[in-house]
């Protein structure tokens, strides 16, 4: 198993290099220049051209990717051209605000999500199904700014429950989750229900059955379990999506997330702060992935046993 | 004596697509203590369908019990509770399935889903005692109880029969429904399966009712025999009466007929001509008619009822007025 963990560790690297060069070619190859964004619309032409001297901007595409890379090896992602402050600073006080977010939006959308999709299914075609059904075409269809406008109108503005703007404290935290949870939650009971409702028909819930096991012994001990990997296969690709779904949520509700903070940054050419931004996601991404296939393994005996060998 | 069981006129309908799906059309059985029944006949004649109701597994959402009694022990399980069904179920009746392959679950310790019968209808047995008693069973079977803390995909198809076995056997129940229980083995693990049964019968003195195709299993494991066609018993008997005796339903002689004879050389097999009728149509009068060999204008009309002499019984007109009237 822990051999098997390495390899996947190893296996990031390609897949962060990648990225890294995508993203380093496509700032790259965008027009603006930092020189000119640092010193301003008046600068003279001797200043800017003596700042990208300095900034290393003269030299070719592939030296500057890979004295970026070497840099970042060390751990040296480069100070911020617009506060000259090191990014990392930045980034770490912003990336816990995001992945807060992500983590209580997917939490709870699976806390609500899977119950409603596990009943559903074992009361197929009952009016909680057909209701549930309704619920979460209605959730899909609901656009994440507007309904965190919305939540925020009655929420904060009429009923003053919980703060506009910013995240203070937990409660901060409770609009915007909501907002990130009800897109994902659709997903989560349709894909809970459709799996269930393919484990109830498995003949070995039948022999459960025979063994004279209550229902809910059943749902618990022998269904869920068995449900249990494609609902988890969802929530990895949720959280990835989460991630770009906080952008917005970052935006609506004014948080200090790595959202804002990659548009602003993107818009005013800071080259360092978006590759470091970029790159902490896709490494959190990443291991999130790795993760999910973690947990795969201890849910699933048969994939365990592809990763480890047995004594046997 | 009370028999083990006893079934009276059962009638089991499946409901969907608006069709209604008549599998079982008044089955009558009965089965003493230790005794083993081979309930015989094609796909689809209702054999898995008649155990299921003994269950009372029938899928929920489409199968349902229309008619009948299915005396168990004495009582009427057609009328019990679902918690009363939760107890018989696995201690006093349990059940075999078909497929090894499927009927285990792959993400449960096979020990722990054969100690999950124990746990369920022994609630007094501690965890050391059921883990225990799981060994015991294990070896029963001839499984080495040091692989019960494997999963059902490290197992061959022959050695999962065995924990489906060791599953059905764990509570010593008194009457074991084996659906086919060899079907899905090759030739060699059947007869170790079989074998296996036949001595677990003798030690644990099980009534046992098993549902094959095969009639070369039947007459080697089986006390008394049904035949079953389009839902119905047709004809029913001892295995002498069914092997050895002269007299037969047409349809049981083209059973048999369709058997190649291994010291004959044969050019063609024989089999019955056409197919069994659908059950959600089934035809007027003896549901065997339009393939039947022997049939008369009467057999389209009206359906024949069994007609018994001691042990043997055979549903036609052609034996309404005994026995020696055919030959």
């Amino acid at each position: 198993m822990l051999k098997y963990i390495g390899k996947r560790i190893l296996m990031m690297i390609p897949v962060v290099l990648g990225i890294s060069f995508i993203i380093f070619s496509i700032l790259a190859l965008t027009p603006g220049d930092p020189a000119q964004m640092i010193l301003g619309e008046n600068a003279s032409l001797e200043d800017i051209q003596q700042l990208r001297e300095e900034m290393g901007l003269n030299e070719n595409f592939l030296i500057r990717y890979v004295k970026y890379m070497a840099d970042a090896v060390r751990l040296d992602f480069g100070e911020s051209y617009r506060t000259s402050l090191p990014v990392v600073e930045e980034i770490l006080t912003r990336l816990p605000n995001t992945f807060s977010l992500a983590f209580f939006g997917i939490g709870l959308s699976v806390v609500i999500g899977v119950p409603i999709g596990i009943i559903s299914a074992v009361k197929q075609y009952s009016i909680f199904d057909t209701v549930s059904l309704g619920l979460a075409l209605i959730m899909t269809s609901i656009p994440a700014f507007w309904l965190g406008l919305m939540l925020l109108l009655v929420f904060a503005l009429k009923l003053g429950w919980f703060p506009a703007i910013g995240i203070t404290d937990w409660t901060g935290f409770v609009l915007p989750s909501v907002t990130l949870a009800i897109g994902s939650m659709a997903t989560m009971i349709r894909m809970t229900r459709s799996t269930m409702l393919e484990v109830i028909r498995e003949d070995y819930i039948r022999t459960a059955r025979s063994k004279g096991a209550s229902e809910g012994r059943i749902i618990r001990r022998h269904e869920l379990r068995n449900a249990l990997l494609p609902i988890i296969t969802i929530i990895g690709i949720n959280f990835g999506l989460q991630m770009g779904g906080a952008m917005i949520c970052e935006t609506v509700f004014s948080i200090p997330g790595m959202g804002s903070l990659m548009i602003t940054s993107v818009r005013q050419k800071d080259v360092p702060m978006v590759m470091a931004a970029v790159l902490f996601v896709a490494i959190a991404i990443s291991l999130i992935n790795l993760l999910i296939d973690i947990i795969y393994a201890f849910v699933d005996p048969r994939i365990k046993s592809q990763y480890v060998k047995t004594s046997r | 004596m009370e028999h083990l069981l006893e079934i009276k006129n059962l009638h089991v309908v499946y409901k969907g697509d608006g069709a209604l799906v008549r599998a079982v059309n008044g089955v009558d059985l009965t089965l003493d203590r230790g005794e083993t029944l081979g309930l015989v006949g094609e796909t689809g004649a209702g054999k898995t369908t008649t155990a299921l109701a003994i269950m009372r597994l029938l899928p929920e959402r489409t199968g349902s019990i229309q008619e009948g009694q299915i005396l168990l022990d004495g009582n009427d399980i057609t009328k019990a509770s679902d918690a009363d069904m939760r107890v018989l179920r696995g201690s006093l009746v349990s059940m075999i399935f078909q497929d090894p392959m499927t009927s285990l679950n792959p993400t449960i310790r096979v020990g722990e889903q054969v100690g999950e019968v124990l746990e369920l209808h022994h609630k007094d047995l501690g965890k050391e005692e059921i883990e225990k008693r799981v060994d015991e069973i294990f070896k029963l079977v001839g499984l080495p109880p040091e692989r019960k803390s494997e999963y059902p995909h490290q197992f061959s198809g022959g050695m999962r029969q065995r924990i489906v076995i060791a599953i059905a056997l764990a509570c010593q129940p008194q009457l074991l429904l084996a659906d086919e229980p060899t079907t899905a083995l090759d030739v060699t693990i059947q007869a170790q399966v079989l074998e296996l049964m036949q001595r677990l019968k003798e030690k644990l003195h099980t009534s046992t009712i098993l549902i094959t195709h095969d009639l070369g299993v039947v007459a080697e494991t089986c006390d008394k025999v049904a035949i079953m066609y389009a839902g119905e018993i047709i004809e029913i008997g001892t295995v002498e009466d069914i092997f050895e005796g002269r007299e037969h339903h047409p349809y049981t002689v083209g059973l048999f007929g369709s058997i190649p004879d291994l010291e004959k050389k044969e050019r063609r097999l024989h089999p019955i001509d056409g197919m069994m009728p659908d059950p959600a149509y089934l035809p007027e009068g003896c549901k065997f008619h339009d393939r039947c060999p022997k049939a008369t204008e009467r057999c389209s009309a009206q359906a024949p009822s069994m007609h018994m002499w001691e042990s043997h019984g055979i549903r036609c007109h052609l034996f309404e007025s005994g026995r020696e009237k055919t030959e």
